[in-house]
């Protein structure tokens, strides 16, 4: 992929993931711990002029439980940036009412592999800007091969990462996010080989999530590979080795430093 | 009553929200009467610019529209979509657009002249102001949010540039024309520059 003289600020995303109540963060897609409220929690951001939020419903997206509008919608009205949000979508009538409410972009994983139609139905009607194609990725084994995974994790779909994104992306995704189970909330760092082959595999812009310990780690992110935006959840909730609940966010300044262009 | 035009296409709920913010009672209506009778509009819109015109003409909004803003001068802001539906005509579709401001909406990709640019152009981006109305009181870094695939292009406008960016290749992030004016990007998702922006339009762009 040649090196394209662009314009656009990297973005630093918070990935915020609803649990049973409140937000949670997890470890390799397990393991929850409590955050606390998610309106509040938006609103901390909110302040702190993040460039956009990544809102993951869990519980939604693995038991196949129905979205909780009323709270999505109560998130949305303090949002005064961009927001995504993914979580047991299947059908497009949800999706248009998520937008309506003033989600900007649906992240669909799941039902972007069983049914890409719904893909197409929502890239079509909403343009694709606003779909977003999440490729969990789960191993097999200890030493297995990388696969794209669906509901959270706990079915493997048979493809490769790199294949489930050109699937997306061909059914009309206007946007990737990697979501990598095996390094949630280890905080040791992307997995960048795993994102250089998806950047260069589709030419639609890519978000990396999964590993993110330190601003060194997005700076890393940024200098090797061609994404668009380093997607991060302790790192932002966390603070000190004890994993402290602390929802912080970098100065603009300190951002600028990391996101220029 | 300000109108934020509803013609089922789009965030309007982040549209609403930021108004309030903003300290304007807004009120969502896609109602040619309503729309008929605003003393300022809105026209958001995320999606495809045929799908655009055509919700504009099949939900009669379309002859509301150019009654408030062409005979009553009402001033307006188009929104992303909403912005390129103002200009004469875009690659994304065949419709003609409303063509109150006389510019073209082109595809980012042939406009920057790099076939792979990765698109949509999604996150954020400084504007370049041409022309303090929109633009008045916003610090040299202010930035916009942008989530886009075409662009109005600088050499086919011919009403005034308020505003470029880069992104690939340059391309008009703001124009208008007396009281019709638009954003490629979305001051409603752009934090305190955005608010300072629609402040700008309620202030700058008086009501008829």
């Amino acid at each position: 992929m040649s090196v394209i003289p662009v314009q656009s600020l990297k973005r630093i995303i918070p990935c915020l993931l609803m649990g049973t109540s409140g937000l949670v963060k997890t470890r390799k897609f397990d393991k929850p711990k409590y955050l606390g409220d998610a309106v509040n929690t938006i609103r901390i951001f909110n302040d702190k002029q993040a460039d956009e939020i990544i809102l993951l419903d869990i519980i939604a997206g693995r038991e196949r439980t129905p979205i909780r509008f009323n709270i999505v919608e109560e998130i949305v009205s303090q949002a005064f940036m961009p927001l995504c949000y993914g979580g047991g979508i299947t059908s497009f009538d949800e999706v248009r009412r998520l937008l309506r409410m003033g989600v900007e972009k649906i992240a669909l994983c799941t039902a972007a592999l069983e049914n890409p139609g719904l893909i197409s139905e929502a890239a079509n009607a909403c343009g694709n800007q606003a779909v977003v194609g999440v490729v969990e990725v789960s191993r097999k084994g200890m030493f297995g091969r990388q696969e794209a995974s669906l509901h959270g994790g706990r079915k493997k779909s048979g493809l490769s990462p790199v294949d489930a994104a050109r699937r997306m992306v061909e059914a009309g995704a206007g946007e990737i996010m990697i979501n990598h189970a095996e390094r949630d909330g280890e905080m040791e760092g992307y997995d960048i080989e795993l994102v250089k082959s998806i950047c260069d595999a589709v030419n639609v812009p890519v978000i990396a999530c999964g590993g993110c310990g330190s601003l060194d780690h997005i700076k890393a992110l940024f200098a090797t590979t061609a994404v668009s935006a380093a997607a991060a959840g302790s790192l932002f909730v966390f603070h000190g080795p004890h994993r402290a609940v602390l929802i912080n966010y970098p100065q603009p300044h300190v951002l600028t430093g990391i996101a220029s262009r | 009553m300000t109108v934020v035009v509803d013609y089922d296409l789009g965030n309007v709920g982040s549209v609403l929200n930021m108004l309030k913010k903003a300290g304007l009672q807004a009120r969502l209506s896609g109602d040619p009467e309503v729309i008929r009778s605003a003393t300022r509009l809105f026209l958001p819109g995320v999606g495809s610019f045929d799908t655009g015109m055509a919700n504009l003409n099949r939900l009669g909004i379309r002859p509301a529209l150019e009654e408030a803003v062409l005979e009553r001068k009402v001033p307006i802001l188009g929104i992303c979509l909403g912005f390129q539906l103002l200009t004469k005509s875009s690659e994304e579709g065949v419709q003609p657009g409303l063509g109150w401001l006389d510019a073209e909406t082109v595809a980012l990709r042939n406009l920057s002249g790099i076939p792979d640019l990765r698109v949509p152009h999604m996150g954020w981006s400084r504007a370049f102001p041409r022309n303090p109305s929109l633009f008045a009181g916003l610090e040299d870094d202010a930035r916009f949010y942008f989530v886009h695939t075409f662009a109005v292009k600088e050499e086919t406008c011919r009403d005034t540039v308020l505003a470029t960016t880069e992104y690939g290749g340059r391309f008009v992030s703001s124009a208008g024309k007396g009281h019709i004016a638009g954003t490629q990007f979305h001051p409603e998702k752009s934090h305190r520059y955005g608010l300072t922006l629609l402040q700008n339009f309620v202030a700058n762009f008086p009501c008829p």
